[in-house]
């Protein structure tokens, strides 16, 4: 699953086609940037949405065993449709849908965040040391980088399910490699900009050690761009968590994730649709709330946009 | 009793003014509620004319530039009255229009490293204006684009035609820019800050190649610049602007000599010998006000300069002051006209 | 130019090559012993040792990997522990049903994402652009697995439109092999479509704000002119960069559509390959994979450079 980077744009301040723009002679005090860009995102109403249905999923997530077992077999209730004591249904082995859609998002959760997290730890110090050092660091990491982008995703997974054995922690070990190149990326891109920066040259001049440059000068300046790629990453790592699972190769049954709900109610197409439907519809909400937040950090954040 | 008959350019009656634009107003739809660019700017030109629309940026001059041809985009709305040759620009559809553009008003941008197509040659840019309104054929379009290049002084134009933008220098790019401009021989054309973007040995290059076009084929001239130097070397007449109002209006030599809005006194502050008038060095800025230029979110009853002016009273802010002749020929809108002692 | 094609080639095959070691290593680092795996569980010592010394398994591992590079080069990838057949062969077998996979899902993301971004950014604001952007989100968030799933049900099974599963040689019947290779073909396109759409919507954004469309209007040629000839041909050369990198996510995808339309091709070879733990196949199809996506993405980029006269012309500016 390749990130390319995305100039997605809503609703930008109406200008003139150039640079003769109306007069926007006082810029706003710096104080007020978070308060304003906070108000910009909220003007949005689909990324507000975006972030009920993702706060509506993560306490599912957190709160899922108020939803009861998800592993108490009832043989006599098997592929029940939606009743009172069963929001959601029943599958083949009577157990309640809806409990299963809970514990589901914890793995789906943890899936997409950790293997973020995982490809964020290791892909921001590469790209800051490539962009900041260039030369023959920059040349093995962009090899590097390079390298990994010429696995796609499913063969590198595959690849490591069979070498590691198919595991949850596997599955955020392999999304986290193949989220790994764009991380390295943005960042190198970053860094070479801001390097050009006077307050950079500045700090270089005043004999800033290297560290204190990259944690106090760039890194800050490189956030607004690390975290929509971040936000396009989890919902890729969602979906390729539930992929995985349902060919087998991620978490294994009887844990409930979304990915083997899919894959056991494949067998009951004909006779229980709807048991294809929820962790289907839970798998797309999932990554659509990530993908309007996204969207909404990318419009509020993306300087470009603001012009 | 017989009168001479005197041979002249092609164009209107000596009076007539080719290009009339009255009370032009542009205003803009934004996130943040309307802006309002312009507000009631009126200036004539005639044939072979160059007129200089000069402030500071952010005072409409561009935006001014940009209405004539309607080149605004939707968000802009534009009122009042452009008359080209006693044709409402603003009253025609965007086929019409379409057909003036480029044939008999055509324009020069600010940007020569940005505002030609990378992935075409130079003829081919060119070409495609004249096929597009002189119903040229491929060959006789790119021997004309050769012409065009030579008379914007292009060093070995048959070689340049066949090169992409990022070959050249910017320098270059400006004047394959003017090339496109005049290839269909426009009556006016309209430039915005055409050297801002150049080295100073290269500004006066293109300059030169202006006023030549005017002497030559009586190219009338909007020129939208910033830089006094460059009104002073070219300009006939100067409609000064400010938070998009004309404040000031003269012929060249009367502005320089005797400006009366305090806000054109303070443009021309530093600028030494100001008696002389034109002698200006090229290159040279407007002088620093103290003082923003208010963002233009309302168009007040009032005179828009009087935060920044020392010559405040309470009339200035109790009322919209007229642009009113203060001298011949020359208004000024100011209620305390006058030049800086 | 020229040093640009050959520092470009000289990139692709290094990544070849530290690719080829990764694949090589990865397989070594397969649980199980691979002369076991050759001679079958209930071998005796003696003839794994054998099998051992034949394959050259004792050899050191610099020497394997050169052999085993130069045998892949030949054609020669080993056979299979399963069924015993020459991979290069199995492989050839299977490719050109992934590759119609491939190319007939690439026609219905081109000709759904190309189009429905350019309306959108031309039309933005309006109901075009809002649909748009609303089919581009749904499709970057709905796993296409799911949409296999929910189209088989209804296509398929409640329908009864089109065969649920299966597989038909072009050359067989055309027909036949079209049906049932439409939906899988769909089901992979939409996900493409939705991000073609968006890089598409947001290329023509750029360049239709850009001074050199800007001049294009100022020339006074018609809109059509200005959006087919100007805007449209930089957006696209913005957008060729992109295709490349998404075949990686087209091969993804055919490794999970053709598990779910039980598909005999690459990516099922593979999954197949996981579970009966034929290490040969895995390692087979990995490398011819990973050179098809760099050679892939190598002729996307010399595509580029074509495009793109900054790359085709040099010589800077006097």
């Amino acid at each position: 699953m390749t990130t390319a980077p995305d100039g997605e744009r809503g609703t930008t301040a109406a200008a003139p086609m150039s640079q003769p723009g109306p007069a926007m002679a006082v810029p706003p005090p710096r104080q007020r940037r978070s308060r304003r860009l906070l108000k910009r995102f909220f003007r949005r109403r689909l990324s507000v949405f975006g972030l009920v249905v993702l706060l509506l999923i993560l306490s599912l997530a957190v709160f899922a065993p108020l939803f009861g077992s998800p592993s108490r077999n009832d043989f006599g209730a098997v592929l029940l449709g939606p009743s009172a004591a069963h929001p959601l249904g029943t599958d083949d082995l009577g157990r309640d849908t809806l409990a299963r859609i809970a514990y589901g998002a914890r793995v789906s959760m943890q899936a997409g965040v950790m293997a973020t997290l995982l490809a964020m730890a290791v892909g921001v110090p590469l790209g800051l040391i490539a962009g900041y050092y260039r030369g023959w660091a920059d040349l093995v990491i962009s090899r590097f980088t390079d390298l990994l982008l010429a696995f796609p995703f499913l063969i590198l997974a595959v690849g490591l399910a069979a070498i590691l054995g198919p595991s949850l922690r596997n599955v955020v070990i392999a999304l986290g490699i193949s989220a790994l190149p764009s991380f390295i990326r943005v960042t190198r891109g970053e860094v070479l900009g801001l390097r050009e920066q006077d307050y950079v040259a500045g700090a270089v001049a005043d004999g800033a050690g290297d560290g204190r440059i990259l944690s106090r000068y760039v890194l800050p300046n490189a956030i607004s761009p690390l975290l929509v790629q971040a936000t396009v990453t989890v919902p890729e790592a969602i979906i390729g968590e539930s992929v995985l699972s349902f060919l087998g190769l991620g978490v294994q049954p009887p844990t409930p994730s979304w990915g083997t709900m899919l894959s056991a109610a494949q067998t009951f197409l004909t006779q229980a649709p709807l048991l294809a439907v929820w962790p289907g519809v839970a798998i797309a909400l999932a990554a659509l709330s990530f993908n309007l937040v996204g969207d909404g950090l990318r419009d509020t954040l993306d300087p470009k946009a603001t012009s | 009793m017989t009168t001479p008959v005197t041979v002249r350019a092609p164009q209107p009656s000596g009076d007539y003014p080719l290009l009339s634009v009255q009370d032009l107003r542009v205003r803009f739809a934004t996130e943040d509620g309307p802006v309002f660019a312009v507000n009631g700017v009126s200036f004539d030109l005639r044939a072979g004319e160059i007129i200089a629309l000069v402030g500071e940026s952010g005072c409409g001059k561009s935006v001014t530039a940009m209405a004539v041809p309607g080149l605004l985009a939707p968000t802009a709305t534009v009122t009042g009255r452009v008359l080209l040759a006693g044709r409402d620009l603003l009253e025609l559809t965007p086929k019409e229009l379409r057909a003036v553009r480029g044939k008999e008003i055509s324009f020069v941008f600010q940007e020569p490293m940005t505002s030609l197509n990378p992935a075409f040659t130079v003829g081919k840019q060119i070409r495609e204006v004249l096929q597009r309104h002189e119903g040229l054929s491929k060959k006789a379009a790119q021997a004309r684009a050769v012409e065009l290049l030579q008379l914007v002084r292009i060093p070995a134009p048959e070689r340049r035609v066949d090169e992409y933008p990022h070959q050249l220098s910017g320098g270059m790019r400006q004047r394959v820019m003017i090339a496109i401009a005049v290839a269909c021989g426009p009556k006016v054309l309209v430039a915005d800050e055409p050297t801002t973007a150049l080295d100073v040995t290269i500004q006066a290059g293109v300059l030169d190649i202006l006023r030549d076009l005017r002497d030559e084929l009586g190219t009338a001239i909007v020129l939208i610049t910033h830089d006094l130097g460059v009104v002073a070397d070219l300009a006939d007449r100067v409609v000064v602007m400010y938070a998009g109002r004309p404040v000031e209006q003269a012929e060249v030599h009367e502005l320089f000599a005797h400006p009366q809005h305090p806000y054109t006194n303070g443009l021309l502050g530093a600028v030494p010998h100001r008696e002389q008038g034109v002698e200006l060095v090229a290159g040279r800025r407007l002088a620093e006000i103290p003082g923003l230029v208010p963002a233009l979110r309302s168009d007040p009853d009032e005179c828009v300069f009087a935060p920044r002016c020392s010559r405040r009273t309470d009339v200035c802010t109790s009322r919209r002051p007229p642009l009113e002749p203060v001298r011949p020929g020359h208004p000024a809108a100011c209620f305390h006209p006058g030049e800086a002692s | 130019m020229a040093s640009y094609l050959l520092r470009r080639v000289g990139t692709s095959a290094l990544v070849l090559l530290l690719a080829s070691i990764v694949v090589f290593v990865g397989v070594r680092a397969l649980p199980g012993d691979a002369a076991v795996a050759l001679a079958g569980e209930e071998s005796d010592p003696v003839a794994i040792e054998q099998i051992r010394e034949k394959y050259g398994l004792n050899d050191p591992v610099p020497v394997q990997y050169f052999r085993y590079l130069g045998n892949s080069l030949q054609g020669d990838l080993g056979f299979s522990t399963r069924t015993g057949l020459d991979v290069s062969e199995i492989i050839l077998d299977r490719l050109p049903v992934t590759l119609e996979l491939a190319l007939l899902s690439l026609l219905v993301g081109l000709l759904i994402g190309i189009p429905a971004g350019i309306l959108a950014a031309l039309r933005r604001g309006t109901w075009i652009d809002n649909t748009s952007n609303a089919f581009g989100l749904l499709g970057l968030s709905i796993p296409n697995f799911w949409l296999g799933l929910v189209l088989i049900l209804v296509v398929s099974v409640q329908a009864g439109l089109l065969p649920a599963s299966g597989y038909v040689p072009f050359f067989e019947s055309p027909v036949a092999n079209l049906e049932r290779m439409l939906l899988p073909a769909i089901v992979l396109g939409t996900g493409l479509s939705a991000v073609l759409m968006r890089q598409m919507r947001s290329a023509m954004l750029e360049t239709m704000s850009a001074d050199y469309v800007r001049t294009a209007r100022s020339k006074g040629l018609s809109e059509r002119q200005v959006v087919l000839v100007h805007a449209l041909r930089n957006s696209l050369v913005t957008v060729v960069t992109v295709l490349g990198l998404q075949l990686g996510a087209l091969i993804s995808g055919a490794v999970i559509t053709e598990q779910i339309f039980v598909i005999p091709g690459f990516g099922k070879l593979i999954v197949d390959g996981v579970f009966t733990r034929d290490y040969p196949v895995i390692q087979g199809v990995a490398l011819v994979t990973v050179c098809g996506y760099v050679l892939v993405n190598l002729l996307v980029d010399l595509t580029y450079s074509f495009l793109n006269p900054r790359i085709r012309v040099s010589g800077g500016a006097s």
